[in-house]
């Protein structure tokens, strides 16, 4: 594809194109130093006890999983090289690579693989994750046998990227608590591609490569340096004039599009389809008037979503319909999209009992949002909803908690939100239409308070159907459904972006982009 | 003796002020709704009922207000900051790794501003209406009315995009290697754009100052005598005029210190220098109770020794100024 696309530039550059082309088809390089910028300093480096993307992408450098996946959703084996699941689903085996070892030399067996599954069953925040989960099995060195009490088709994907990083038993079971352990920041030994030599808090962190990693030849690049730089203008600059190789989750509109017009870099959308970041409108369906769901439905068709993806966000992000990202195999896209129309949603308000005061207002209604990244799309909906007479207020959070703790504890008529995937719907969608999860004071359960027993039927059964057609055929239903009902007005994907010098030969674009292995990365 | 007796004095205020900020703290960040695990929560992108509650229980938060306080009165009584929710780590490691950048950054652009501030100030006071007196004052201020993060996001494009003589970022490049002097080149090349960008703002209140205290010395007797004499013209200005002029200049360099340390904060995000600042701001957005506090209480300090030394450096520029002594 990129090669294409050089043949495709005019003549005058064709020498340069031709050399350029020449530099990708190439096979891949060994050495060199990728400066990769990212925009926070993690917590620590342990994916098995924190999830979220500052520790996902040093960490999945650190720690290799049993699998990996491409840019098509299938999985490939990674430290598992081969992988069964039984006909009643409850098994799984995992015949491990020979051979491989941490980066203390110490071999990789079958119980660190278990403690592992242990460890992110115990103390990770995504439960569904490893919930099924009644043992690990080790008959072997290099076999793990998984014992689940009910089938789990999302089992596959949460053994990949850093949602199952395999950590040393040697180094963690020593009985202190895996959360605060101090090996997950310093002296960390890890089963990935690339090694820790220097974690500086705000400064960088810097990995190596690997010298006996268990895949020969990888990984490409010798060194990493994660240069941490908190300031988006900072970065693109960094970008622009070359300091600077990588950088993931960029989200900047503008910024993306004078970036896109350099011909020195790649600026792609993809590699967000796993993480599946997608904003919306959360209504409190449990509060008048929002629990009646004909004024969601009337607010909905009062939201012009080609606003939001063309004057606020330029072109960068993508239409969402429901809550599931539509780079995923789930993705539903027949539903009712809730095209911007005055007149319906006027007529629908009025129908449902509430006329316009002598002030032409119905109601109002106050709408919380939690972080500057999302001020535009928030205080968009305020002139869009005066048009139907719907006096809203905006509550501008001066800080994440202070929004959580509103929104968790569902003191809000409205709420603009982002929320992600997480691969499997089991994992990042199922939480918020469960009628089983809303839970007062807990960010991103059930906030809307939203009830539907046909959706929890719906959702417990696709949780556990190992078809996969059947259960792209109960997803669908599902979304068909909550677009229906509306607890939340679902809008667009967040218009994260890797941008990556054409340096970088193999730029991550899998599924999980840059929270995978950058073990086929190299540099010209 | 009196120089003792005044910092005893200042000591035991400074004590005083010290816990006086930490208790006020405490309380406002007690007020603030949300908490330390809504933070882990949302970086974590959600979590459930048991990990909240865990995660509170861990850090004490699900006791109540005045025990939570007790308990870290005791810790600090014997010298210990706690640990910080957010990064697990004790808060005196988090302050000290950070904590010379903080100062070194600080301390040069406070003293660049002070010599340039000082010498433009002079130079536009030899000519107060003259050309150089006018482009001084517009210099001085656009630097002050400039937001600083605008100046230093400016500084970046000018000078790292246009002109890439400067890193965008950062206090050192891990790629060099080499002897002290080299690193140290290294992290004085980082150190520029964000020195500049922080002098900026305290430019303008010294050449002000420094011009218009000039102004007032030269028109006295003494100096009208000392030109009589017949010293040249630069020993009149640098030697016996500047040193009377210089008082005022001093004051305010003691009082800007919370205002430079301050003014950190934004220059560290913007430039990503790995300072006080930057973590200020990030624990404050994480409701990292214990850091914010750590961090507060070691700005104060700074302070208040700041201050102290303005007081003993006074004396040094005009022997007339008696220590200890209050008007």
């Amino acid at each position: 594809m990129q090669s294409f696309r050089t043949f495709a530039r005019p003549l005058a550059v064709a020498v340069l194109a031709a050399s350029a082309l020449t530099a990708t088809a190439d096979t891949p390089k060994q050495g060199g130093t990728l400066i990769w910028a990212i925009q926070n300093t993690p917590r620590h480096l342990n994916p098995a006890v924190q999830s979220g993307i500052s520790t996902g992408q040093p960490g999945t450098q650190l720690f290799a999983a049993p699998l990996r996946y491409d840019d098509q959703w299938n999985p490939h084996p990674y430290l598992a090289r081969e992988w069964h699941t039984s006909d009643d689903g409850l098994t799984v085996t995992l015949k491990l690579v020979e051979g491989a070892t941490f980066h203390d030399g110490m071999p990789i067996t079958s119980k660190d693989v278990a403690f592992s599954i242990k460890t992110v069953q115990e103390n990770h925040p995504f439960k569904t994750m490893y919930a099924p989960v009644e043992r690990v099995e080790t008959p072997d060195d290099h076999t793990a046998v998984i014992r689940l009490s009910q089938p789990h088709p999302a089992l596959l994907l949460a053994m990949s990227s850093q949602l199952l990083p395999i950590i040393p038993e040697h180094v963690y079971g020593d009985g202190q608590d895996p959360k605060s352990h101090p090996r997950n920041s310093q002296d960390v030994v890890g089963s990935g591609p690339f090694k820790l030599v220097e974690f500086k808090r705000d400064e960088h962190i810097i990995l190596e490569r690997y010298e006996d990693f268990f895949i020969e030849g990888r990984p490409y690049v010798d060194k990493i340096v994660m240069r941490i730089l908190k300031d988006g203008s900072a970065r693109t600059i960094a970008l622009e004039n070359g300091e600077v190789h990588l950088s993931a989750f960029e989200q900047n509109a503008r910024d993306l599009n004078r970036l896109k017009k350099k011909d020195h870099l790649l600026v792609t959308p993809d590699g967000y389809a796993a993480i599946g970041p997608i904003a919306w409108l959360a209504f409190n369906t449990q509060r008048e008037p929002t629990s009646d769901k004909r004024v969601r439905q009337a607010i909905a068709h009062a939201i012009d979503r080609e606003f939001l993806l063309n004057a606020i966000y330029l072109g960068t992000s993508q239409e969402a319909r429901t809550g599931i990202h539509p780079g995923s195999p789930f993705y539903e896209a027949d539903v009712e999209p809730y095209d911007l129309d005055l007149d319906k949603a006027n007529e629908i308000l009025d129908g449902a009992g509430y006329p316009r005061g002598a002030d032409g207002m119905r109601f109002g209604l106050t709408l919380d949002y939690g972080w500057s990244g999302i001020k535009a799309p928030a205080e968009y909906v305020k002139p869009a909803l005066k048009k139907i007479g719907i006096d809203v207020t905006v509550r501008a959070a001066p800080d994440f908690p202070t929004w959580a703790k509103r929104v968790s504890n569902h003191e809000f008529d409205m709420s603009w939100d982002v929320v992600f995937n997480w691969g499997d719907p089991v994992i990042g969608v199922h939480r918020t239409y469960l009628s089983t999860n809303v839970k007062k004071g807990v960010i991103w359960s059930n906030t809307q308070g939203y009830a539907n027993p046909e959706v929890d039927a719906i959702l417990g059964e696709a949780g556990q159907e190992m078809d996969p057609e059947k259960r792209k055929a109960l997803y669908s239903r599902f979304q068909k459904i909550v677009a229906e009902d509306l607890p939340v007005y679902w809008t667009y994907t967040l218009p994260y972006h890797t941008v990556a010098n054409r340096k970088i030969g193999n730029p991550p674009k899998s599924i999980w982009g840059t929270c995978a292995p950058l073990d086929e990365v190299y540099l010209n | 003796m009196k120089a003792l007796a005044l910092i005893v004095r200042r000591v035991g205020n400074g004590a005083l002020l010290l816990f006086a900020v930490l208790i006020l703290n405490f309380l406002l960040l007690h007020l603030a709704p949300g908490d330390i695990a809504d933070t882990i929560a949302g970086d974590m992108g959600g979590a459930d009922a048991e990990v909240m509650e865990e995660i509170r229980a861990r850090f004490g938060l699900d006791k109540p207000f005045h025990h939570q306080l007790g308990l870290y009165l005791a810790r600090l009584a014997q010298g210990d900051l706690g640990y910080s929710y957010f990064f697990q780590t004790p808060v005196t490691e988090l302050i000290f790794e950070r904590l010379a950048a903080t100062l070194l950054l600080v301390i040069s652009a406070q003293v660049l501003a002070i010599v340039i501030g000082t010498v433009l100030g002079v130079v536009a006071a030899r000519r107060p209406n003259g050309a150089t007196s006018h482009a001084v004052t517009l210099l001085a201020l656009f630097g002050y009315s400039a937001p600083v993060f605008w100046t230093g996001i400016m500084l970046i494009i000018l000078f790292c995009s246009i002109f890439p003589i400067f890193p965008v970022g950062g206090m050192i490049d891990v790629r060099v290697e080499g002897s002290w002097f080299v690193r140290g080149l290294d992290v004085l090349h980082h150190l520029m754009l964000p020195m500049v960008t922080l002098a900026s703002i305290f430019l303008a209140l010294y050449s002000r100052l420094a011009r218009a205290s000039m102004l007032d010395v030269l028109g006295s007797d003494y100096v009208r005598t000392a030109r009589a004499k017949g010293l040249s013209e630069f020993v009149v200005v640098y030697k016996h005029a500047l040193r009377n002029a210089l008082g005022p200049v001093v004051t305010l360099a003691g009082l800007q210190f919370s205002g430079i340390m301050s003014g950190a904060v934004l220059v560290e995000t913007v430039f990503s220098w790995p300072g006080l600042g930057s973590l200020a701001l990030q624990s404050i957005l994480a409701r990292d109770t214990p850091t914010i506090l750590g961090i507060l209480f070691f700005s104060s300090l700074v302070v208040v020794v700041a201050n102290l030394l303005t007081d003993l450096v006074y004396s040094l520029v005009d022997p007339r100024i008696e220590l200890g002594e209050r008007n």
